[in-house]
């Protein structure tokens, strides 16, 4: 299908982006355009005007001081590429592998994916690990939104229509620690029917902090803080972890559509989230 | 309505004209420039078909407004081959290894791994497949269209190389 008609407005700087979403009512921002197009072209969203972000060349950018400063506009190709999230936030390269396919990473960004915030979206899963901070602006000022806040309901952030996401702000953690990330979809590159990111330290054998953070099996993908809790200052036994994941993801209410049950979800979660505690355990050189 | 004025590259040349903000790049290659090979399949970004190439990166021509390609350099199935008709590595490829059968899929899947193996040859098979896990292929079946990948692959390292 076609898109309906709009009025398109690329403005040059900030301020005239933030005018424009105060200014026009019914505006949709356009940015890598991924998930946007998609829902334009069927007509899911038919806004009277869109703006298109794109030329906002300061939102692009990539630096670190004492945390990683991303704009909102950076592409998801540019973050699988990037030295700084390499050394700094190597889970986010690991669950790149997961977003999409090339063709799509060369246009989509990590604040698109962020607002967009489908159930199964990777990058929210990575931001939620290390509890993200996002700046929003309007015209009148910005706030910052700790990433816990973010997810309102399906595919709903917390963000007013005449707000523009405009940073994310990541603390990575002191290493050593281990990091994982295990997603499972039909095809590569399709939704997850559930994905689990996993931040591991340990000290003698013991989980001395542990993060984890699952998509694709409720309407927002969120930190497993139950299960955090779980296992914070267990012993590091891959057989007892098992054991005491067990009570945790049963109290999830898991999706369940035609196409994949809740019990399936729940396996698979079962799975993946022992896989991506192990496979960071493999890499926390550590005792 | 509101048109907007738009002006690019497509396969090396100059193209400008008008077009409604609404109007994606497939549409706009296929419609006003008139190079049909682009295909477009879903309009949704999910069969890879309309796959074209924008400032050198593989992009979904649905997912992207043709006012956005505004100054960009633009690359389609029918700027791959050598101006004087010679076909590029990756089209002999395609032929000597039966990787097409209706070609509905085809201009996305060469255009997809011209801009993968122009990046860098030397790719895994893993890799291969990959790259085009974003491409549909109803008809042909996906081995053909693998062999048709290494065996350009090979011959674009070795030019190269050359
Ligand atoms: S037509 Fe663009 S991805 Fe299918
Ligand atoms: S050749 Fe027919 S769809 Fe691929």
């Amino acid at each position: 299908m076609k898109a309906s008609a709009f009025t398109y407005h690329k403005p040059n700087s900030l301020d005239e982006a933030l005018g424009l979403l105060k200014s026009e009512e019914e505006a949709k921002v356009l940015a890598g355009g991924q998930s946007l197009m998609p829902m334009l072209n069927m007509r899911f969203v038919q806004p009277e005007t869109v703006v298109d972000v794109n030329g906002l060349s300061e939102l692009s950018t990539i630096s670190f001081t004492d945390r990683v400063e991303l704009g909102a506009l950076v592409r998801q190709k540019t973050l699988a590429t990037d030295t700084i999230i390499e050394q700094h936030l190597p889970v986010m390269r690991e669950a790149l592998k997961w977003v999409g396919h090339f063709q799509t990473q060369s246009r989509g960004t990590i604040g698109g994916s962020l607002c967009h915030l489908d159930p199964a979206s990777e990058l929210p899963m990575v931001a939620l690990l290390y509890d993200a901070e996002l700046q929003v602006a309007s015209a009148s000022g910005t706030r910052v939104i700790p990433i816990k806040e973010w997810g309102l309901a399906y595919m709903m952030p917390s963000i007013g229509p005449d707000e523009l996401l405009t940073k994310i702000f990541i603390k990575p953690w002191d290493k050593p620690y281990g990091f994982g990330f295990q997603e499972f979809a039909r095809r590569h590159g399709d939704f997850a029917i559930a994905a689990v990111g996993c931040l591991l330290k340990l000290k003698n054998g013991v989980i001395t902090d542990i993060a984890i953070s699952i998509g694709g099996v409720e309407d927002v993908p969120r930190r497993f803080i139950e299960c955090e809790d779980e296992l914070r200052g267990s012993n590091y036994d891959i057989n007892e972890i098992k054991q005491r994941i067990v009570n945790p993801l049963n109290q999830i209410n898991y999706l369940d559509d035609s196409l994949v049950t809740g019990s399936y979800r729940h396996k698979l979660l079962k799975g993946l989230l022992a896989r991506a505690i192990e496979q960071a355990g493999t890499r926390t050189n550590s005792d | 309505m509101q048109e907007q004025d738009v002006q690019m590259h497509v396969n090396g040349k100059p193209v400008s004209g008008k077009v409604e903000a609404r109007t994606h790049l497939g549409d706009f290659l296929r419609q006003a420039v008139g190079l049909t090979g682009t295909h477009l399949g879903c309009e949704h970004g999910v069969c890879g078909a309309c796959t074209v190439i924008v400032d050198g990166d593989a992009v979904r021509s649905c997912l992207m407004l043709a006012v956005q390609a505004d100054n960009c350099d633009v690359t389609t199935i029918e700027g791959i081959a050598e101006e004087n008709g010679s076909l590029h590595p990756l089209q002999e490829a395609f032929r000597n290894n039966h990787a097409l059968q209706c070609g509905f899929c085809t201009a996305g899947m060469i255009t997809s791994l011209y801009a993968f193996l122009s990046e860098n040859p030397n790719r895994s098979d893993e890799e291969i497949r990959e790259a085009i896990s974003g491409n549909i292929c109803r008809c042909t079946g996906y081995q053909g269209i693998i062999s048709a990948a290494k065996e350009a692959a090979a011959k674009m390292a070795k030019d190269n190389r050359n």
